[in-house]
């Protein structure tokens, strides 16, 4: 038998590889509902061939990918080169530690989770940088410059917001923060305070390099930005990276905002992945509709509104909590 | 003993060696192209950028070059109309149209007036194809993926109508001297009417999903701002001058065909922006609208094909003739030394102009903008290259 005292050890190892098996499969599921939506919007039917109605096409993209040539450029930083896409991948799985999908069902109980979460996924912007610099590309060095920059900008009024919703519950433990929100939506952090949630939606298009923010990327100007030069599973851990990041940042938004796993009738993980697929398709769903903005535009809407919409939604919660009591 | 520049071995072209040694301290130079997502094709610009402002920029051409006008030279004038659908394959009854016009000019063929009649209406069905393709490519550049695929739904519509009467979807031959290949039936003017209605209510939509939506706004405003000097200055004709306020369209300027009796306004915009220019293209598709119900109400019944020599044979002499296609005023200069082959051919592209003005139109500008300035200029790179 195991000493119990590495009971929280033990949880954590197995709820990491369950981890990695969940972000796997989502990213088929994610690539799917991508495909599938994008065909919807377009007027087309979509991925339609391989399985019913397309269902092995994502099976047949990752096998595609892996497949394929691992192509170094001859002009590269080998090292870092290979490094990024593994720098990019391996913190997300880390995110999930503290993310309450139930209410037994995580991987950490601590009682600073956002703070892990907020912090393992600055690490992104690094593995960004490092695969723009070292692939010694100029389309790839303008797109990471573009990704720092947008990724540190977007980061402030991500932060602001969700010190908003700190304030409000008094925790930084998510499993608290779920809790003291009820089963109904008029409970919901989001509902209480909609700015806040406004400005975290909006802040995680940013942080994602989603559409319509994907300037870090942004095909029709830099071609592929700072994955360029990927090819096979080096772009495939980019690509694992940017759909584990969006679910989690749609996870904390459930949390924070939507009561996680808490809701009418039942509650349960049902509950908390309903939430959470909402926010993906949600995000899937703009992606396909809007143009992209310029670069100097998405720079001044967070510092010319997001920012200081942030900062007032603080001062304004505040003074409301402090007048309730 | 100094070679000439001309003789020297080294295997860069003009751009990049002007370039290279160019480069200044914090600038980069870029080479976008010849294969880049937002040059459609093969157009390579050349840009030296501080951060991500563009110092200077420089189209190189040459990469789709096929020697249409040399060619010209080489073959009857018979020979030479299936090159004109290659031109510029967006808006190939255009072309057609301005060689023809050209050959019956200096040969003194008459035309009959349903084959003109004919003429203007499947030169506007071609030309809203065209603007269709521009539309959604433009909003491709601009990062939308959608509008493209809604272009294309309402373009394969326009393309089955053509397809009955030309037989080819895409690089049409339909004109022949002194009229059309094929006379339109029925079922053709019924579907055209049908589409006039559909495309009626397209067209608001678009209006009400894409242009007025705010981030499109914000990326064609105020963006690549033309004066109407610097469009003289370039001869840029077409939707580029229109949206830099000059009412000038061949249609009217110089009227060709039955197009003085139809009843049709030149859209004209005055901010000379991307705006102003992405406005007249759509504008452009509503007159074109008219244009075709006006000519199918009007169409006499009759021939479609004068009297024509067996062997083509113009006199000496020399011609020009010019029509209004989708990017501009298209003009054919074609001299006869009286032989059944030209003596020369000159093709008046309106992408070439359009496209000289961009090296100054982008300086100073972000690079996103200088997409934008690209792709609202309309440019068809084998029309440019000929």
């Amino acid at each position: 038998m195991i000493n119990p005292e590495y009971y929280p050890l033990v949880r954590m190892v197995i709820f990491l590889v369950a981890m990695m098996a969940f972000v796997g499969l989502n990213a088929l599921v994610l690539v799917y509902a991508e495909r599938k939506i994008a065909g919807h919007v377009q007027r087309r039917p979509g991925p339609f061939h391989v399985g019913w109605h397309g269902l092995l096409q994502p099976l047949a993209d990752a096998g595609k990918l892996m497949a394929k040539q691992l192509l170094t450029p001859w002009s590269s930083d080998k090292l870092l080169f290979w490094a990024a896409p593994l720098l990019s991948f391996l913190p997300v799985i880390l995110l999930f530690l503290p993310i309450p999908f139930g209410e037994t069902l995580y991987g950490l109980n601590v009682n600073l989770g956002v703070v892990l979460i907020l912090a393992f996924s600055g690490l992104n912007v690094l593995a960004l940088c490092l695969a723009g610099w070292a692939s010694n590309n100029k389309y790839g060095l303008l797109g990471a410059a573009r990704a720092v920059a947008q990724s540190v900008a977007y980061e402030i009024p991500l932060l602001i917001s969700v010190l908003t919703v700190a304030l409000m519950s008094g925790s930084l433990d998510l499993h608290a923060i779920t809790v003291q929100q009820g089963a109904w939506p008029w409970q919901w952090y989001g509902v209480l305070n909609p700015l806040a949630f406004f400005i975290y939606f909006i802040s995680i298009l940013g942080e994602t390099n989603r559409a319509p923010f994907d300037l870090p990327e942004g095909e029709s100007e830099l071609t592929a930005g700072f994955h360029t030069e990927y090819s096979g599973m080096g772009f495939g851990m980019f690509f694992l990276s940017e759909y584990a990041n969006m679910v989690v940042v749609c996870c904390v938004a459930s949390i924070l905002f939507l009561g996680g796993y808490q809701g009418p009738i039942e509650s349960g993980w049902w509950w908390f992945l309903l939430k959470v697929y909402a926010l993906l398709f949600i995000i899937i769903w703009m992606r396909w509709t809007f143009p992209r903005v310029r670069f100097d535009q998405l720079l001044n809407i967070n510092w010319r509104w997001l920012t200081p919409l942030a900062l007032l939604n603080l001062v304004g919660t505040v003074i409301v909590l402090r007048l309730a009591g | 003993m100094t070679m000439s520049p001309q003789l020297s071995s080294d295997p860069s072209d003009f751009y990049s060696q002007s370039f290279s040694k160019g480069a200044r301290e914090n600038t980069l130079i870029l080479n976008m192209g010849p294969q880049h997502p937002s040059t459609h094709g093969v157009l390579r610009v050349i840009v030296e950028l501080d951060g991500e402002y563009i110092v200077r920029a420089e189209p190189v051409l040459g990469y789709i070059h096929r020697m249409h006008e040399f060619m010209g030279q080489k073959k009857t004038y018979t020979q030479y109309l299936p090159n004109m659908g290659r031109v510029d394959y967006l808006h190939a009854t255009a072309w057609n149209w301005a060689y023809v016009g050209a050959v019956e000019q200096l040969a003194g063929i008459e035309v009959p007036e349903r084959a003109e009649y004919i003429r203007v209406l499947t030169c506007e069905i071609n030309r809203i194809c065209s603007h269709l393709v521009w539309w959604g490519a433009y909003l491709l550049d601009l990062g939308a993926f959608t509008p493209i695929l809604y272009a294309f739904e309402d373009r394969e519509f326009l393309l089955d109508i053509l397809q009955r009467v030309t037989g080819s979807r895409l690089t049409y031959c339909y004109f022949r001297f002194g009229g059309v290949y094929a006379d339109v039936d029925d079922k053709f003017i019924d579907d055209t009417r049908t589409f006039i209605q559909r495309f009626r209510k397209r067209l608001k939509m678009y209006e009400a999903l894409v242009t007025k939506n705010f981030i499109l706004r914000k990326r064609c405003e105020d963006i690549g701002v033309l004066s109407v000097q610097t469009a003289r200055k370039y001869g840029c004709t077409g939707p580029v001058i229109r949206g830099s306020g000059v009412p000038y369209d061949v249609r009217r300027a110089v009227p060709y065909s039955v197009y003085p009796e139809l009843d049709f306004e030149i859209p004209t915009f005055s901010e000379g922006d991307a705006m102003a220019r992405y406005m007249v293209r759509l504008k452009e598709m509503e007159q074109s609208l008219r244009i075709m119900e006006q000519v199918m109400d009007r169409m006499p019944d009759g021939d479609i094909q004068g009297k024509t020599p067996k062997t083509l044979k113009p006199p000496k002499g020399e011609t020009y003739f010019a029509v209004e296609g989708a990017r501009g005023k298209i003009g054919v200069h074609l001299v006869s030394d009286g032989s059944a082959t030209p003596y020369r051919v000159k093709l008046r592209a309106p992408g070439y102009s359009n496209l000289s003005c961009f090296a100054e139109l982008s300086k100073g500008t972000l690079i996103a903008d200088a997409v934008s300035i690209l792709g609202s200029l309309d440019l068809v790179i084998p029309e440019i290259d000929r």
